[in-house]
Parts: C-alpha cells; sequence; structure tokens
C-alpha cells in the first residue's frame, strides 16, 4: 500500500519533470523570473550581513579624540583635564603628548623619516577618552560641547560611524523584509499565472480523470509537484545569480584591499540561510500552484 | 446493481428529462436503453455516475444510495463503473497505452500489475499491436474500442456506454457489441444507451424504452 503510493508519488515527480523538460524557453524565463526576484532581497540581506560583520570588528566603546591648537600651555591642558573629569559620561581620560604621539608615529609606520625632515614637530596635544555608550544625539551634543572649550582646535569621534552603520543596518533589514514580502508575493503570483495556463491546457486530462474516479489530491498533485519544483530552480538561480555577483565584487575588493593591506571579501549565504531560501522558495512555488488549483478545479467542476 | 425509486430531473432552465422514473437493473444483467434524441438517455447514464445529481428520487448504485454521497467519496463511487463516453474523451498528448493506463493510475493500483492489465483490456478490444499509436491515427472503430478498453481496465461492476456505435458503420457496431456480450458473460453489469434499432432486433436483452423522461410500456 505504502509502496504503491510512494511509486505514484515518484510517477507524478517524473512527469511534472517532463512536462518542464518539454517545454524548454517558457519554463526557463519563468525560473529566471523567479531567481531575480528572490536574488534582490537576498543580495541586499547578504551586503547587509557583511557590513554587520565588519562594523564587528570594531570597538563598540565610542572614543573621543580632542586636540590642542598648536600654541597651547601647560595651564590650558590641566584646565581641559579638569572640564573632562566634571563631565560625567567620559570614564577614561588618557592624555597624549605631542612628543608621545610623534614617538608612536615613528614606530609604527614608514613615517618617521619624513616626519625627522620636517624639523619640528607638527603634532598637537592630545587627550583620547572614553564615553559611556550612549544614543548619536547625546554623543553629537558632548562633541559639540568639547569643540567650544579654550584651546581646542578639533574634537574627533572615532568611532561614531559603527553606530551610524548600525541604525542604518537596521533600516537596511526592514527595507530588505519589505522587498522580500513583496517579491515573494511576486513569485507567487508568477507561480500562479504559470499553473493556470497549464491547467487551461490539460482541461480535457483533468475533466475525464473526475469523470473516471480521480480524487482532488491525484488532480492537484502533479501540479503541485510541478510548482515545488519550479519554485526550488528559482531558488537555485537566485543563489547562483549571488555568487556570481560575489565573486565579481570580490575580485575587486581584492585589489582594493590588497593596497590596503586589509582583509576583506563579501562571504554568500551560510549554509543554513541556503537551505532556507531554497526551501521558501520551493514552498512559494507550491502555494502558487496550490492557489491556481484550487480556483480552477473547481470551475471545471461546475462545468461538468 | 442499479436502482431508482421515482427519480426525477429537471434543469435548471426549466427542461424535464426524467419524469419519476422506477428502474430496478439486477447485477450481472446486459440492457439497453434507447429512445430518440433528447428523450434523457444520457441523463439517466450521467445520473448513475453522479456526474449529475437528481432534483428528487433515491439512486442506489451496489446497495449504496448515492444521492446523498459527499464530494469527497464520488471517486470511489466512480471507480466501480466503466464508462464508455459518446464523445470518447480520448487524451490525444499520449499513446494507447498510456491513455488506457489512466484509470488504474487514478485507482493508485501497482505498478507491477499495470502492464498486464492494460494489455490484458487492450487485447480484448483488438487493439494490442497499436499500443504505441496516438489516437490521432486511429480510426473511428479503433478510437470506440480504445475508450471501451479505457473503460474496462480497472474491472469495473458496472459498465456502461453511451451511443458506442453511433458513428460507426454496421460491421464495426457488430464488432463493438461482441465485446460488449464478453463482458456481460464475465458477470459486468452492462448498461447500453443507443438508438440504433437494428442493434435492438439482433439481440435477446432487455430494452428499455425512454419516452419524454418516462419509460413507456
Amino acid at each position: 500500500m505504502i509502496k504503491a503510493w510512494l511509486s505514484q508519488h515518484v510517477f507524478v515527480f517524473g512527469q511534472a519533470l517532463k512536462r518542464m523538460v518539454l517545454s524548454p524557453v517558457t519554463n526557463l524565463l519563468s525560473i529566471l523570473v523567479m531567481g531575480i526576484a528572490f536574488s534582490l532581497p537576498v543580495g541586499v540581506y547578504i551586503l547587509l550581513q557583511n557590513l554587520h560583520a565588519i562594523s564587528g570588528q570594531t570597538t563598540v566603546t565610542p572614543q573621543m579624540s580632542l586636540f590642542f591648537k598648536q600654541h597651547a600651555t601647560e595651564q590650558d591642558i590641566d584646565t581641559i583635564r579638569n572640564l573632562l573629569q566634571e563631565q560625567k559620561r567620559v570614564v577614561r581620560i588618557e592624555f597624549v603628548s605631542k612628543d608621545q604621539a610623534l614617538l608612536q608615529l615613528q614606530q609604527s609606520g614608514g613615517l618617521g623619516d619624513i616626519m625627522h625632515s620636517l624639523g619640528r614637530n607638527p603634532l598637537p596635544d592630545a587627550f583620547v577618552v572614553d564615553i559611556q555608550d550612549a544614543n548619536i544625539e547625546a554623543l553629537d551634543q558632548l562633541q559639540t560641547t568639547m569643540q567650544g572649550w579654550p584651546e581646542i582646535e578639533y574634537v574627533q569621534f572615532d568611532s561614531v560611524w559603527t553606530k551610524r552603520l548600525e541604525a542604518i543596518l537596521n533600516f537596511g533589514r526592514v527595507v530588505v523584509l519589505l522587498l522580500f514580502a513583496l517579491l515573494s508575493v511576486a513569485v507567487v503570483a508568477v507561480m500562479f499565472n504559470t499553473i493556470r495556463l497549464q491547467i487551461m491546457t490539460r482541461r480535457d486530462e483533468i475533466e475525464l480523470s473526475k469523470l473516471i474516479g480521480a480524487t482532488d489530491g491525484f488532480i492537484r498533485r502533479p501540479f503541485l509537484y510541478f510548482g515545488a519544483i519550479q519554485g526550488l530552480a528559482g531558488g537555485i538561480t537566485a543563489w547562483l545569480i549571488i555568487a556570481l555577483v560575489l565573486q565579481a565584487i570580490n575580485d575587486e575588493l581584492k585589489t582594493l584591499a590588497d593596497l590596503y593591506a586589509w582583509d576583506v571579501h563579501l562571504q554568500h549565504l551560510p549554509e543554513r540561510d541556503s537551505i532556507s531560501l531554497l526551501l521558501f522558495a520551493a514552498w512559494l512555488g507550491w502555494l502558487g500552484a496550490r492557489l491556481a488549483v484550487a480556483g480552477h478545479l473547481k470551475r471545471i467542476e461546475s462545468d461538468t | 446493481m442499479i436502482h431508482f425509486k421515482q427519480v426525477s430531473k429537471r434543469f435548471p432552465d426549466g427542461y424535464q428529462a426524467l419524469n419519476n422514473i422506477d428502474l430496478n437493473i439486477d447485477a450481472g444483467e446486459m440492457v439497453f436503453l434507447t429512445g430518440h434524441s433528447g428523450a434523457g438517455k444520457s441523463t439517466l447514464l450521467k445520473l448513475i455516475a453522479a456526474i449529475d445529481r437528481p432534483t428528487s428520487g433515491v439512486i442506489a448504485i451496489n446497495g449504496h444510495n448515492i444521492v446523498q454521497l459527499r464530494p469527497a467519496a464520488l471517486p470511489f463511487l466512480r471507480r466501480k463503473i466503466g464508462f464508455v463516453f459518446q464523445d470518447y474523451k480520448l487524451l490525444f498528448d499520449r499513446n494507447v497505452y498510456e491513455n488506457v493506463l489512466l484509470p488504474l493510475q487514478i485507482s493508485g493500483f501497482d505498478n507491477k500489475i499495470t502492464a498486464g492489465r492494460v494489455r490484458a483490456a487492450l487485447d480484448k478490444v483488438g487493439l494490442l499491436k497499436k499500443e504505441k499509436a496516438m489516437p490521432i491515427t486511429l480510426s473511428g472503430g479503433e478510437r470506440q474500442r480504445l475508450c471501451i478498453a479505457r473503460a474496462v481496465v480497472h474491472r469495473p461492476l458496472i459498465l456502461i456506454a453511451d451511443e458506442p456505435t453511433g458513428n460507426l458503420d454496421m460491421a464495426y457496431a457488430r464488432e463493438i457489441m461482441t465485446i460488449f456480450h464478453s463482458f456481460h458473460q464475465v458477470g459486468v453489469t452492462v448498461l447500453i444507451a443507443t438508438h440504433d434499432a437494428s442493434l435492438l432486433e439482433e439481440n435477446r436483452y432487455r430494452v428499455l424504452s425512454l419516452q419524454h423522461g418516462k419509460f413507456a410500456a
């Protein structure tokens, strides 16, 4: 009994595949349409994931550097130190004198010789302070306040961009979700139309099958398989499109990354997400087919 | 096997196809149904397979009342019946063999026995050599026989034929009747609707004559 049931399913599966091969152009086109529809949101999602990974590498504690004007005196520095200590949000204060900065610079890069040739030290004295984590507005406000202090040339906010990036990424995720929902509807619609056309061309077969004792399940099955297989193929197409695009981008990035000695390349979906994508695509194809079949079976029934 | 009690069928446009019909056909019986066109022959056959529903009355097939049948149970009633359609309803996108295979697939037969069954049915109607042919290449008589093979391949209890010799010349028609006769001999209940008087003269089976939706005396 189970064996007969199973062999019937295998047979129907084969029939669905056969039908796909019989009209290759139409089917390849709708698979391509679905692939492109999927690849858009998934591509954006992958980009966001990669940006998130990059921003995740940097420190989360916001840091600010306060640079003094060149002629700032020992007394000015003390004044600022006092002001900093009064700020509640400042959790750690580190003073970097111009001599110290020069020394660090000479040790770290190949810039030492250039510095030497300048004759005098062009670097300013500076405070590097850690700030308590807060929202962007508060941090911006703090920066403006510090900017107004005497003998301060410039206040640099070192890690605010990661915060801004996070905010953009969160916004991006909402966009991806909407895009995904919208294009999923499109995929269901494409599948609905494909199956609708198939039902119309196979009307005789459906009518006859009903007359000689086919259950609705039997009639539905080949269309559902067809929908699921096409959805799956659409998902695979999307995955391949993204893989190709990432390959191209990574080639370009490599040149850039080599120049800056920075190891960066975009990653494709992890295994689990890839499988989820394919399953979801297959399900959407199935759903489109199911909706098309439901409506048309009823109509055919009332006609006979 | 087929039991009608006070069955009427009125179509939505007001046409009264069958008017208070009583009918009793025993298991294994072979019966002809005759009458002018529009007398209600096709309607009566459709009611047996629950393709149409009566306006009133009771229809019992093999002891089961089919008037109140749930839609989900319909397929299982139809599998007990082999229907030879007036317009054949052959599928032209598949060959002779696959046309006959369809009822077995629908009924969920095991692959191992389907090939034997299909060939046996084709052999019975003399189409075994044409199993790979496409229906479009068959003559009228061959199409009719293909339709019969498809109707009997799943070994139904009841074989119903609607004008099976309608478009055939006399020699073909006799051939077809011989085939039906052989099914009757192995115990199948056979009901044939025809307006072909010459067929009736040659046979000694019960003849039911429909006139304006009623059986003539």
